[in-house]
């Protein structure tokens, strides 16, 4: 792997609480998924009520890219992610809506959840990023496959940078580790360097 | 009446995860979508799948929403007049 390119911030939403670099910048003792999310979004985000609509797989990714993208100039940021349950969470409550022939009453606000790269969308939307973007669904979090695809666009200038990471909720466990990797950067973006900010 | 459209904006609230919004907020005359409540066509849907799930009121086409729900007060006009 090539050195050239380095990771310029790092965020962790995990276990009530959410970090940037390291340093936590909200916690909570609550354990509920929600309502871990709604304090957050009170002391981190405030002014995107369009939040409150999103599947849990979108709120936990755009909290963890909100944290490292709001003082952010640069619009060409490629999106990388990937997790393991790919949008299974919100696919379960859609087939509760359908499952029942007699009670067959599907609902659109779910249904437009049911894809884990909807939570990328979210993030662009916000973002106003009309950049790459990508979704991996794999076992483990995988930085060979991250890295190599971030190298790949910004070797070819399709990106400036990209956002990698791993978003990952479902029954309630939630699990998300965000990224930026740029030209510079305080970290070389290595696979080991993922590995241990993981 | 009153209650209808008392409940009409608690289910508006519950069902579209309008997080910051109270009843009291809601006035029966208020635009739903746009300037008002600010809903968008997703909403809209849900609008019509609440209308046939919980009053029983199937649109035959979908654009008679835009006029249905205009308002609390225009909902609940429908549904009184409509309700199966």
């Amino acid at each position: 792997m090539k050195n050239d390119f380095y990771i310029q911030s790092y965020s962790h939403v995990k276990n009530g609480e959410v970090s940037v670099n390291g340093k936590t910048v909200f916690k909570t003792s609550e354990t509920d998924f929600k309502l871990v999310m709604k304090a957050a979004y009170k002391k981190l985000i405030i002014d995107h009520p369009k939040f409150f609509k999103m599947d849990n797989l979108s709120k936990l990714g755009f909290l963890a890219a909100h944290v490292l993208l709001e003082n952010e100039k640069e619009k060409n940021i490629a999106l990388i992610l990937s997790n393991k349950a790919s949008s299974l969470d919100t696919d379960r409550t859609y087939q509760e809506s359908i499952k029942n022939v007699e009670q067959y009453y599907p609902s659109p606000a779910v249904f437009v959840y049911t894809l884990p790269n909807i939570c990328m969308g979210e993030i662009s939307i916000k973002h106003k990023l009309y950049s790459e973007n990508c979704f991996f669904v794999t076992d483990e979090f995988t930085p060979k496959t991250l890295s190599t695809y971030a190298n790949e666009l910004l070797e070819s200038n399709k990106a400036r940078k990209a956002l990698c990471g791993w978003v990952d909720v479902d029954n309630g466990k939630y699990n998300a580790f965000l990224y930026v990797v740029a030209k510079k950067g305080t970290f070389v973006h290595s696979e080991a360097e993922i590995n241990r900010l993981y | 009446m009153s209650n209808l459209k008392l409940e009409l904006k608690e289910k508006i609230i519950e069902q579209l995860n309008l997080e910051d919004v109270s009843v009291d907020e809601i006035a029966d005359n208020d635009p739903l979508f746009g300037d008002g409540l600010g809903l968008d066509s997703i909403d809209a849907l849900e609008l019509i799948v609440m209308l046939d799930k919980d009053y029983g009121i199937k649109l035959a086409d979908p654009k008679e929403g835009r006029k249905i729900f205009e308002s609390i007060d225009t909902m609940a006009a429908y549904i009184s007049a409509n309700k199966a």
